[in-house]
């Protein structure tokens, strides 16, 4: 008991003095999970407002597919892009695996279903007379989809914040396609799950708290957005 | 006679939800600068109409030209011909922002400089009597300042064409006369051709040159008010812009211009006097408006066409007014100040004679498949 009593001591002590390591991990993680979280972004926003506004066959089926994938377990994607990327793989001419570049594609593989899936149940919260208002209004196509993304902001940002936290706290794909590489590749979750195995506890517990404490600050900001929905 | 050019021409228009036809073959012609007003029941189909005009909609069949050129399916001229026109809804839909930048967007969408937004934004919200209203949040207005920033909203565009449906519903009488006053002023310093949906036949008097009644789909008439008011085409528009007291009958002679109607089926019931020319024969419906009835003591002799001893069978009052029931042979509803009702006595099983001139009534003949 006394050990884990100090581990965490140690831990903080860690945190407080910006140990190099810690930091660099840290940085190293936002760096790649909020990269793979703008690009999830810069195809769901215009995507899932495209889709919302297109009437076509197969559109509910498409969003039920859509929302199946919120599920993929984390080694399912990692094992994809594995294959996807592996030398005989079909993009294995791009020789990116174990790079921070795959870990960034399997994220995106990984989170895109969420926060397309979500822009698209938040614009749906958009009353129907609002968009009307707005065409009747002069609004072209592509100024009411800004409209609309914007008359839902709160509700689409939720669902950009929930896709930036799943891929922060996601191992799986970042151990399979990108090795877990020290100084290269390692992110938070990789190297918690190294330090505890070797029985460094205490770099595991400090990288565990700022993990923890990022999930705290992003479930109290999804909290504050879902309560700013209008009415 | 030449007509001013038409701004918006429907030719037999026809819209289904469903199945279910909700317009029925519209024809309509309403000139530039003309202000038209679309009165009919809940549920006749004044929304949809007016949403089909403002190009929100695809007519299940028909045509509409804007501007003497047929509106086109889709495409870039359809935007074109919407951005003239602005629909202001039955209930504003304001947009989740500040009024400024609820009543600048239609100018922004349609690529205007922020110089010029800024100043127009400015003026149009004084004219609505909502200057310094600016940076409120459009979600925590009462509902008559939204709907003066949704009618802001609309005018800051200067629109060729304005469709209003039911500006006035659901406010108090001092919003609806300060936004009727309003729009008689926008309709008249602009020239906007204007076409607003109301229940309110007053308000369609007030405001409108020309009036088109419209129920369950059809326009059964259309005209100026006067013609509309005094004169219903059928027992549907009678009983709809308030002539109550509809009685069926038939015309058993004919002179001078003045024809007898008996009431009623037996052989000798009472007649009443009219200014028509439907000839002898005719079965018909005689409208009387319940404040075209004057109500007199028993005892009173009369020199009107049409008087008629009865018994009151009820009296109600709303406001200034009663609304007295009367039953002499046939029901008749008369509308009198509480004043003289005080002063007859008027109340239930009190003995009266009712009385009308030959001239307030109107003769309408029984359409007949009913
Ligand atoms: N989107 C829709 N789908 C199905 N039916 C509809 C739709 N919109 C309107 N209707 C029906 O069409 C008919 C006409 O509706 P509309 O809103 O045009 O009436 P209105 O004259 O404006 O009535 P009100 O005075 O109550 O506003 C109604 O019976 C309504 O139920
Ligand atoms: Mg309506």
């Amino acid at each position: 008991m006394t050990e884990i009593w100090q581990g965490l001591i140690r831990a903080v002590q860690l945190l407080v003095s910006f140990d190099a390591e810690v930091v660099e991990i840290a940085a190293r993680t936002l760096r790649i999970a909020g990269t793979s979280s703008l690009l999830a972004a810069i195809i769901s926003l215009p995507l899932g407002t495209l889709i919302h506004f297109r009437q076509f066959r197969g559109k509910g089926a498409l969003i039920n597919i859509v929302q199946t994938l919120y599920f993929l377990p984390t080694v399912i994607v990692g094992l994809f892009v594995f294959v996807l990327l592996s030398r005989a793989g079909p993009l294995g001419e791009l020789g990116i695996l174990f790079t921070p570049q795959a870990m960034v594609v399997g994220q995106m593989v990984l989170i895109t279903p969420i926060m397309l899936g979500m822009t698209i149940s938040a614009l749906s919260g958009v009353r129907k007379e609002l968009l009307e208002t707005a065409t009747s209004l002069g609004a072209s196509g592509s100024q009411l989809g800004l409209l609309v993304l914007r008359e839902a902001r709160y509700a689409v940002l939720a669902a950009l914040l929930l896709g930036f936290g799943r891929a922060l706290s996601e191992l799986g794909v970042a151990m399979m396609v990108g090795g877990n590489i020290d100084g290269y590749t390692r992110m938070m979750t990789g190297a918690i799950w190294l330090a505890t195995q070797r029985g460094d506890l205490e770099l595991a517990l400090a990288l565990g708290i700022i993990l923890l404490f990022l999930a705290l600050v992003i479930s109290i900001v999804l909290n504050r957005l879902q309560q700013r929905r209008p009415q | 006679m030449s007509r001013p050019p038409s701004m918006i021409r429907i030719t037999a228009l026809t819209h289904r939800y469903g199945d279910r036809e909700v317009l029925k073959g519209l024809d309509l012609s309403i000139s530039r600068g003309e202000t038209f007003a679309l009165i009919g029941p809940t549920g006749a189909g004044k929304t949809t109409l007016l949403r089909i005009i403002d190009l929100l909609e695809m007519p299940s069949s028909g045509e509409i030209c804007f501007d003497d050129r047929p509106v086109p399916g889709s495409g870039k001229q359809r935007l074109q011909m919407r951005r003239r026109m602005s629909l202001i809804h039955q209930k504003p839909q304001l947009f989740d922002s500040s009024v400024y930048d609820n009543v600048a967007c239609g100018l922004r969408w349609r690529g205007n400089k922020e110089t010029e937004t800024v100043r127009k934004v400015g003026s149009i919200l004084e004219t609505v009597g909502l200057d310094r209203y600016e940076g409120r949040d459009a979600r925590t207005l009462s509902g008559g300042e939204a709907q003066r920033v949704a009618l802001a909203r609309a005018l800051v565009l200067e629109p060729e064409v304005l469709l209003l449906d039911e500006p006035t519903a659901n406010l108090d009488p001092v919003s609806t006369s300060r936004i009727e006053r309003l729009i008689r002023s926008i309709a008249r310093q602009r020239s906007t051709t204007m076409i607003m949906a109301t229940h309110d036949m007053s308000q369609g008097q007030y405001l409108a040159d020309r009036i088109g009644v419209l129920i369950d789909g059809r326009l059964v008439q259309t005209g100026n008010s006067t013609e509309v008011f005094r004169s219903p085409r059928s027992e549907e528009v009678a009983g709809f812009v308030g002539m109550e007291n509809i009685i069926e009958g038939k015309v058993v002679a004919s002179a001078e211009g003045i024809a007898t109607v008996k009431t009623g089926s037996d052989p000798d019931g009472t007649t009443i006097q009219a200014v028509s020319d439907q000839p002898v024969g005719r079965e018909v419906h005689a409208c009387v408006r319940p404040e075209d009835i004057t109500l007199a003591p028993a005892t009173h002799r009369s020199s009107a066409r049409n008087s008629f001893r009865g018994t009151v069978t009820g009296v109600a009052s709303s406001g200034p007014l009663s609304r007295v029931e009367v039953d002499c042979g046939f029901a008749l509803v008369a509308l009198v100040t509480r004043l003289s009702t005080e002063e007859l006595g008027l109340e239930e099983g009190a003995a009266v004679v009712a009385d009308f001139k030959a001239t307030a009534v109107h003769v309408i003949e029984r359409s007949a498949h009913r």
